[in-house]
């Protein structure tokens, strides 16, 4: 099963919505709900960063037998320092974020824990595409 | 504690989810950060927040959190409560700070926090 969603960077109130489909229909497939959750927290955050710092994008999940793949692309301004941005506490985002209860600098730390694999590849001024793994047969990832 | 408790505990007003006034509640987060919210791996959690924004119940849903608490007297708009009641949450609002609305139920025996 594949889903694809457009998601713009100008209209916030669609802001998230693309994970919440992905969590129902990981629901609707009887994935376990630990799992459903940690893939629903990384798309989430992936999708924030997307709207807030890539200037929205296009979001994918990808269902197999034994895992979901999901990829969040954009053509944003790209992370210039990738080791910095995963970082605990590390933010570029404006207040008006803070405002909205993102900008913590917690996405991708919080995406590298519940994930099974992520991957970032980005360049400056081109973008930055997310690739985030979430096993199925197995149990959840320790938490560190 | 029940949806019903919590909602007397805090004086607050429950503006959706009638039907979850007996849904028992085990522990509460307490967050305006929506990654601490999704940090937060319990069951059967109530979130108080200050944050007052779509983000918190879409947060809140993704993580199967069914009970919000807006401290500090503010009202979420119409359409906020009706996303609410769409995702079959329950949303209360209290006059408390969110120091004061924790210390109540910790005092009313609710003690579990998350864990990360
Ligand atoms: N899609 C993206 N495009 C550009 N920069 C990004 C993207 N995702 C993350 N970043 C950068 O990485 C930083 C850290 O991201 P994150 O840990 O999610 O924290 P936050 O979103 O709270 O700032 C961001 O502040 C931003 O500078
Ligand atoms: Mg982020």
């Amino acid at each position: 099963m594949k889903l694809r969603y457009v998601v713009p960077g100008d209209d916030l109130s669609f802001a998230g919505r693309a994970s919440a489909e992905v969590k129902r229909a990981l629901g609707r497939l009887g994935v376990d709900p630990s799992v459903v959750k940690r893939a629903a927290v990384c798309m989430y955050e992936a999708e924030m960063n997307m709207i807030i710092h890539g200037g929205g994008g296009v979001a994918e999940a990808d269902v197999e037998q034994d895992r979901v793949r999901i990829i969040l692309e954009d053509r944003g301004p790209g992370i210039p320092n990738l080791e910095l941005a995963m970082r605990e506490g590390y933010s570029t985002a404006p207040s008006w974020i803070r405002e909205m209860g993102f900008g913590a600098g917690m996405g991708l730390p919080n995406i590298q824990r519940n994930a099974d694999d992520l991957s970032i590849e980005s360049k400056v001024d081109e973008g930055t595409r997310v690739t985030i793994i979430i096993k199925l047969s197995d149990p959840p990832a320790e938490q560190p | 504690m029940t949806v019903a408790q919590i909602t007397e505990t805090l004086d607050g007003t429950l503006l959706v989810g009638q039907e979850l006034l007996g849904l028992e509640i085990r522990s509460a987060c307490g967050a305006d950060l929506m990654s601490d919210v999704m940090a937060f791996v319990k069951e059967n959690v109530v979130l108080l927040t200050g944050l007052v924004n779509p983000q918190a119940i879409r947060t809140a849903d993704l993580m199967d959190i069914k009970v919000i608490v807006f401290v500090r007297g503010k009202t979420p708009p119409k359409d906020m409560l009706d996303e609410a009641a769409a995702n079959g949450q329950a949303v209360i609002a209290t006059k408390h700070t969110m120091f004061v609305s924790c210390g109540k139920l910790w005092e009313a025996g609710l003690r579990s926090g998350g864990t990360r």
